[in-house]
């Protein structure tokens, strides 16, 4: 049963207390500075994420992109929030379903479309697929497959900084179902112990694929509340309205660059679509009436736009221009996609080894790296 | 020359590249304050302090994840695991993690971290702590493995393995911590997959690496003195990168090998060694590669029994003399 049948749509959790209007979230610092240019482009960034993935879809279902296909449409004020507010020493890093932060970051569609479609122009020259975008330039680590693995690689981002003095913080983003891995609970405890000036944030879309948190996790209001557990502060959030994103990820920021005190940060959010475009029973284990009220009602792209209208910063014939630009960015992304050239077999074999694919550029390193690697030669592919 | 103790030799390297670096860390369970569980670290918490010897919670997965992700933002942690047994709980992060992010980033980023510790059986410790898990490492493109026989290489292979760009996972032994080589004083590093002969030799090659080298060394000397019997002993030091270059030459100089190891035989290093040898030496064998490991069971905890598990000089020279 969703929420809006119980009448508690505007409680985060049974028993906290009412989120802040849109009115008031305005009006905060972190919000109020923002130009009326700002809003429109976070409102623009959401959109295009929404148009990358609908285009996304559309490949994978044409048979351009193998393996799986996690799509973010429904989350995308998480992302473009919480990336609106990294400075140049913050660094992100995250899970499989990975393009919105990607996008997010700056990076393009079209390279993160031609890595799906398995091309040489893609963000990692086709080897690592939907779930494996990397962009170090614009502090994104990835982009990791296995739930959980990657949070610990976030604690060591926030442990480097610390270590270098550096103000700044890593966001280390996960789903709800990952909370439940002990790698998650072995970087809490580190990051509560050594004071890492981290922000680790659970995007809540209520299902670790088709389990429902409440069969999945034990827990009394919210996922978060297991900070407390060790010592670190945590928050709830309306992970839909993007205003309330940035309100709470700015204070945790702030305590991570001032402090050096780690946060846990829930945002509750909903997907869409199946837990990959794989997943068959979308629509089984959920009712289509809880992914229609979704849509229908606290859609992140409608809220701010809604907002946006308000406020007098957005008119109706431009959102559609706006979706209209998106979508044929997406499509001119797949067409690239679509031209590229696939790797030259080759390629199988870069990118594997520093010191391989330095050989010869630099004495020292060539002085210590002297051995043959077993098939450096390349075996079937390079075969003498 | 001086004679440290191979402990000795790996805490010299370990203080040296903390001195030469500020990127270079030590981070383990029991590494700073307790002195190291096997007294590796002794010291130099005292000297270098909670920055550089940072004493981490019983939580491999979690620290050794969290070294990875230091090193992607240019650190050298050197993680010390009590015993590469409990590497498996930290398989994700090493395997998925340490070898592939690279890989996976089209070359984006590296992770510039050394993983160390003891990784040996023949300490009566049972199954769980007798792990030699440099065949399963190996085995995944983006890590090195290496694994010093001696002081001399502890020290040199583990300075070169700080220095290195990529995941370099060094595997020591307990039984041989308290052994005194020759090592000097001035520095030196040794090259990352270059194997060593430790003795030349005319009629037949062992193979080894680790402990095990040690072990054909002395398998070596009772095929002189009781059998007349010259053979050449071939220390990998380093299983990947794998000096295929010097496997080779020793084999087409003598002929006749044994394959030495204290990993287990099913899949184990020298699996793949036979292998390349057979394939580009085959014309070289004047009999068929022998191979003499751990016995293939679970590491045994009775104390008698262990000793027989693992192999030892005597079990070498039965297996060379079918070949001689």
């Amino acid at each position: 049963m969703s929420d809006t049948d119980t009448g508690t749509e505007n409680l985060l959790y049974p028993g906290q207390e009412q989120e802040p209007s849109a009115e008031e979230l305005a009006k905060t610092e972190i919000n109020a500075a923002l130009s009326p240019e700002d809003k429109l482009r976070l409102y623009t960034e959401m959109v295009r994420i929404r148009a990358f993935e609908a285009r996304s879809l559309r490949a994978y279902q044409q048979g351009k992109i193998g393996g799986f296909l996690h799509l973010y449409e429904g989350q995308e004020a998480v992302a473009v929030g919480c990336v609106s507010l990294m400075g140049p020493d913050d660094h992100i890093i995250t899970a499989y379903r990975d393009h919105g932060h990607a996008l997010a970051v700056g990076m393009t569609m079209n390279e993160c479309m031609a890595e799906m479609f398995g091309k040489a122009t893609g963000c990692s020259k086709g080897k690592g697929g939907s779930m494996h975008f990397f962009a170090p330039d614009k502090n994104y680590w990835g982009g990791h497959g296995i739930v959980g693995g990657q949070v610990p690689l976030g604690t060591g981002l926030a442990f480097a900084l610390k270590y270098q003095g550096k103000k700044g913080c890593a966001l280390a983003f996960m789903g709800d179902g990952a909370v439940n891995q002990g790698a998650v609970h072995e970087a809490f405890n580190l990051a509560g112990l050594w004071q890492l000036p981290i922000i680790f944030v659970i995007e809540n879309n209520k299902y670790s694929m088709g389990t429902s948190q409440a069969r999945s996790s034990a827990y009394d209001d919210c996922l978060a509340k297991r900070g407390e557990a060790y010592d670190m502060d945590w928050g709830v959030v309306n992970g839909n309205n993007l205003y309330h994103v940035r309100e709470k990820t700015a204070e945790a920021i702030k305590r991570a660059h001032t402090d050096s005190r780690p946060t846990v940060l829930e945002m509750f959010t909903y997907r869409y679509r199946g837990h990959s475009v794989a997943d068959a029973n979308a629509e089984k284990y959920r009712e289509k009436k809880e992914i229609q009220d979704y849509k229908t009602n606290r859609d992140p792209i409608a809220l701010f736009g809604n907002i946006l209208k308000a406020e007098g910063l957005l008119k109706d014939e431009q959102a559609k221009e706006i979706e209209k630009t998106a979508r044929a960015e997406a499509d001119a992304a797949a067409q690239f996609a679509d031209k590229s050239p696939f790797p030259n077999p080759e390629a199988i074999l870069e990118d594997s080894y520093w010191s391989v694919d330095n050989k010869g550029k630099d004495a020292d390193i060539d002085a210590l790296n002297q051995g043959r690697i077993i098939f450096e030669d390349g075996g079937l592919l390079k075969k003498k | 020359m001086r004679k440290i103790t191979y402990r000795q030799a790996i805490k010299e390297a370990l203080a040296e590249e903390i001195e030469r670096d500020e990127n270079v860390f030590v981070m383990g369970e029991e590494v700073a304050q307790y002195n190291g569980a096997y007294k590796v670290t002794e010291g130099l918490w005292q000297k270098y302090g909670d920055k550089r010897l940072v004493d981490a919670p019983i939580s491999e997965a979690g620290f050794v994840g969290l070294g990875i992700g230091a090193s992607m933002l240019g650190l050298r942690p050197v993680m010390e695991f009590m015993f590469w047994s409990f590497c498996y709980v930290a398989f994700d992060q090493l395997l998925n993690n340490g070898s592939f992010c690279r890989y996976m980033s089209g070359g984006l980023m590296n992770v510039p971290i050394t993983v160390r510790g003891p990784a040996n059986g023949g300490t009566n410790v049972g199954a769980t702590h007798s792990h030699t898990p440099e065949n399963l490492c190996a085995n995944h493109p983006g890590i090195k493995v290496v694994c010093p026989s001696n002081a001399y290489d502890a020290k040199g292979l583990m300075k070169t393995a700080i220095r290195d760009n990529d995941p370099v996972f060094v595997m020591e032994n307990t039984l041989l911590y308290g052994q005194e080589w020759e090592v000097p004083e001035d520095e030196y590093i040794i090259p990352m997959g270059k194997a060593n002969i430790l003795k030349e030799g005319k009629d037949i090659s062992f193979i080894a690496h680790g402990r095990a080298a040690i072990t054909a060394l002395e398998a070596a000397g009772i095929m002189a003195s009781e059998h007349d019997i010259d053979a050449e002993v071939l220390d990998l030091r380093s299983i990947r990168p794998l000096d295929v270059e010097a496997i080779l030459a020793t084999v087409k100089k003598t002929n006749r090998v044994v394959l030495v190891e204290e990993n287990k035989p099913f899949c184990g290093v020298d699996a793949q060694i036979s292998h390349i040898i057979q394939e580009e030496a085959f014309d070289h064998l004047d009999a068929p590669i022998k191979r003499v490991s751990s016995i293939d069971a679970p590491q045994i905890y009775s104390m008698p029994l262990e000793k027989i598990q693992i192999p030892d000089a005597r079990r070498v020279v039965k297996k060379a003399l079918e070949i001689c």
